[in-house]
């Protein structure tokens, strides 16, 4: 619906309030038209009314004007024709009713301007015996007349009789002929503007009002979209030169108030001079935001079209560069067979420029028919993608022949049709000399593999023979251990009974001996005790060597085992008149290890100190050293000790110092033998620090808990 | 027991090396005890029932039946295994002490033995088992008495 832009149309008011404005502006009003446009805005606004039109007859003349309309189509308004004197007329019957006639299915010949087959038709007039001097048309489906039709129907009526009587019928006239121009240009789809000079909007079509008038309601982006498109366009109309009155064409960028998007439209602009009131700008706005879209992709493919040329050119340079710096011979040939392009090590063979030896042109040509000949059976093998095969040919300049592999590839065109065979010639005589090598290379391994297969079999051979010594060994150690341990046995039963029959004389079973008979019978016994001895100590080292000494781990505390060694040496002790001491020094852990041969140790070494210390004491010390986890024992004496030259004999084998046969000590001769070889298979040591006429100390050293050696 | 009380007691003595045999035989004699001899296993189990001496004293390296076997034997028998058996041996090796241990020996001896420390362990086993011996208590447990020279 065109309206002036300002003022606007009231808002949703309270009834009375809408009354009264309304009302008021009637009073104010002098002009029939826009009475009745107001009158019909404010039915719509109020009332549920979908068309609605309002008709006014002058004076005596005979036509009915449309001066007012609500959803009526510009044909309907064209076309509408009604005159008074056509008294058949059913709405110049309705005109001249006293009251409101509802009027339904008009006949075809007696059409109204509204669509609608049913609707009201209320005479306009100031008092009910006047002739009626307007209609208002309202379309309705229900037969009673609703409040607000009835009360505009009365309100514009009188305006209208107090106008009519003034007003002349021109100006109405001219009113119809207005409202039909505000259809026409509200039918228009671009939006069309008259403002002044300075932009300030007088009349708008509908298109126009969307971009620059927000209704009450809307949005805070509507109307600052609004507002913002007011602004431009006041300043693309003060851009336009002043004064100017030819068209005037120019771009205006818009926000669409609705969907925020910008708008770009070609703004017309002209100047139109009224005598009365004064210059228009008549503006109309044509949409080319699409136009500009298209515009833009254009230049746009246009741009992205120049980059891909000059990225074609920047790729075939760079292709021709890659190609010319592969050191293999690359050709394309069409497919007649014929080169088209080829790199520099490829011309060097099938071209070789600045060459005009005659010798070196032929294998140029040789060169050429081997490879043609290997195109035609590319060609002719169509389908396969990749061809490979060897082709014999000779360096032009040197005559050196050279054995290439040709790998071809065909390019085919979008129709399939075979277009290039791209061939990579590759250099064989190096990789020839290759296999060639690898062969002698292969060979030389096999017979490697072959004398390492010989070495490893005499190598087994070897290592079987050696097991078998070794199991020889062995069982000839384990006889030898068995034999000794036979030859001991053998020789303890006579020696028993030496010593027990020497015994039993000694003892006067067999009667009383005479005092030399005695003297003998003792050599006797001291001689078989020594030969005892001696058996004894070859049967321990004999099973030590054979390994045949287990060991027999029990725990056991070092103090018991002094006072046992003790007790055991007990009638030696007393016989050597020296003060033996036994000490433990702190605290020393349990032993776990082989008792019975700790204290064979301890009971040699104490019975050694004490058979060598003529006077003085023997002490037996035992400590822990906490960082070796070792138990120490130290057997200490004060007796003729041993020269520095000399300590390490006394472990040796049958070893006493005084080898004389007269030597008053006794004893075999092999106890600190024994002691030391107990001693490592108790994974412990025996050492000795000694000062002749001094005395000696022989610390044996232990581990707490026993490990093989 | 059938054996009527003796006023010696009566040692079996079970070696098959007629000078050792003898020589204990004499020693024992002159420390007054009564003496059997026997010369192998089978003798020794048969003297042993026979006689049911106060004690035995028992090679085990014997012909025939070896001293482990007589023992087993002896030791399996209800009226001969009151009476104590001391192993005496020439073999020093370890396994000998164990293996007549398991056979039921209640002492055992390492050759060569003087004849006075002989007759001492015999002393001291008859001491140990004389008194319990008409109670019918059990023997006490067998005790090594081995001896090193």
């Amino acid at each position: 619906m065109p309206r002036v832009a300002a003022p606007l149309a009231p808002g949703p008011a309270l009834e009375p309030e809408a009354k009264l404005a309304f009302v008021e502006f009637l009073l104010t009003s002098i002009d029939v038209q826009e009475s009745a446009r107001r009158a019909v805005d404010w039915l719509v606004a109020h009332a549920p009314v979908t068309e609605a039109a309002v008709l006014v007859a002058e004076g005596q003349a005979n036509e009915m004007l449309l001066v007012a309309e609500h959803g009526i189509s510009t044909g309907a308004i064209i076309d509408f024709a009604l005159s008074r004197d056509d008294s058949a007329h059913p709405l110049i019957a309705a005109l001249n009713s006293a009251s409101p006639v509802y009027i339904e299915d008009l006949p075809a010949h007696h059409r109204g301007p509204l669509s609608a087959r049913a609707f009201h038709a209320i005479p306009l007039r100031a008092e009910a015996q006047e002739p009626g001097m307007g209609l208002l048309l309202v379309a309705s489906l229900a037969r009673e007349l609703d409040a607000e039709s009835q009360w505009i129907g009365r309100t514009l009526g009188k305006q209208v009789s107090r106008l009519l009587g003034r007003q002349l019928l021109a100006e109405t006239r001219f009113g119809q002929e207005r409202m039909l121009l505000y259809s026409i240009i509200n039918a228009v789809t671009d939006p069309i503007l008259l403002t002044d000079t300075e932009g300030k909007l007088i009349i708008a079509n509908s298109h126009a009002e969307k971009l620059f008038a927000a209704p009450e309601e809307a949005s805070e982006g509507w109307r600052r979209a609004a507002g913002l498109n007011n602004m431009l366009f006041s300043a693309a109309l003060s851009t336009s030169a002043v004064g100017m009155t030819e068209l005037a064409r120019r771009e205006l960028l818009l926000v669409d108030p609705l969907e925020g998007s910008d708008l770009l439209f070609e703004l017309l602009s002209s100047r139109a001079k009224d005598e009365r009131q004064g210059t228009y700008v008549v503006s109309i706005l044509r949409n080319i935001t699409d136009l500009a879209r298209a515009k833009e992709e254009i230049e746009e493919s246009y741009r992205t079209l120049r980059v891909a040329q000059a990225e074609v050119r920047d790729e075939r340079h760079r292709l021709d560069l890659i190609i010319d710096s592969v050191a293999d011979p690359i050709l394309v040939t069409d497919q007649e067979g014929d080169i088209v392009l080829m790199n520099t090590p490829a011309e060097r063979l099938f071209n070789a420029p600045g060459i005009d030896d005659e010798l070196a042109l032929r294998r140029v040509r040789a060169n050429g028919a081997n490879l043609t000949s290997f195109v035609s059976n590319v060609l002719t093998r169509s389908g396969e993608q990749r061809y490979r095969g060897e082709i014999q040919l000779a360096d032009p300049v040197t005559g050196r022949p050279l054995p290439v592999e040709a790998l071809a590839g065909t390019i085919l065109s979008e129709q399939g049709e075979l277009m290039w065979v791209v061939t990579i010639l590759h250099d064989l005589t190096e990789a020839i000399e290759k296999a060639r090598l690898y062969e002698q290379l292969k060979q030389a391994s096999v017979e490697l593999e072959r004398k390492v297969q010989e070495a490893t079999a005499e190598l087994a051979d070897q290592n079987e023979l050696l097991r078998r010594q070794h199991i020889a060994l062995e069982q000839a150690s384990a006889l030898k251990s068995q034999f000794l341990a036979n030859m001991s046995h053998e020789f303890r039963t006579p020696l028993n009974a030496i010593l027990g029959y020497t015994h039993m004389l000694l003892n006067n079973v067999t009667g009383q001996v005479s005092e030399p008979q005695r003297k003998s019978l003792s050599r006797i016994d001291s001689n078989a005790r020594h030969l005892l001895a001696l058996i004894n100590d070859i049967l321990d080292i004999t099973r030590i060597e054979a390994g045949r000494m287990p060991l027999n781990a029990t725990t056991f505390g070092v103090g018991e085992l002094f006072d046992e060694v003790q007790a055991e040496l007990e009638p030696i002790i007393k016989r050597s008149n020296l003060a033996v001491a036994t000490k433990v020094r702190g605290s020393v852990p349990m032993l776990k290890t082989d008792r019975q041969k700790v204290k064979q140790i301890v009971l040699n070494l104490l019975s050694n100190a004490l058979k060598f210390t003529p006077a003085g004491s023997v002490t037996m010390t035992a400590w822990y050293d906490a960082r070796s986890k070792q138990v120490e024992i130290a057997v200490k004496d004060t007796g003729v000790g041993i020269p520095p030259e000399d300590q390490a004999k006394v472990f040796e084998d049958f070893r006493q110092l005084d080898s004389s046969p007269a030597r008053g000590y006794g004893g075999t001769g092999l106890g600190l033998s024994i002691c030391r070889r107990l001693a490592h298979v108790l994974g412990g040591t025996i050492e000795l620090e000694s000062v002749p006429a001094k005395g000696s100390t022989f610390t044996l050293r232990l581990p707490a808990k026993a490990r093989r050696r | 027991m059938t054996a009527k009380p003796r006023e010696r007691q009566l040692v079996l003595v079970v070696e098959d090396y007629q000078d050792a045999r003898e020589m204990y035989a004499a020693y024992l004699q002159f420390s007054g005890f009564d003496v059997a001899e026997a010369q192998n296993g089978v003798e020794a189990v048969e003297k042993t029932t026979e006689l049911l001496p106060d004690i035995v004293l028992m090679d085990l390296a014997l012909p025939r039946m070896d001293g482990w076997e007589a023992t087993r034997r002896l030791k399996a028998d209800p009226r001969t295994r009151h009476i104590p058996i001391v192993a005496l041996t020439g073999h020093a090796l370890a396994g000998h002490a164990e293996g007549a241990r398991e056979a039921g020996c209640d002492a055992f001896v390492t050759k060569p033995c003087l004849p006075d420390a002989l007759v001492a362990e015999i002393r001291r086993l008859l001491d140990r088992h004389a008194p319990k011996d008409d109670n019918g208590q059990d023997r006490p447990q067998p005790r090594t008495s081995g001896k090193r020279s």
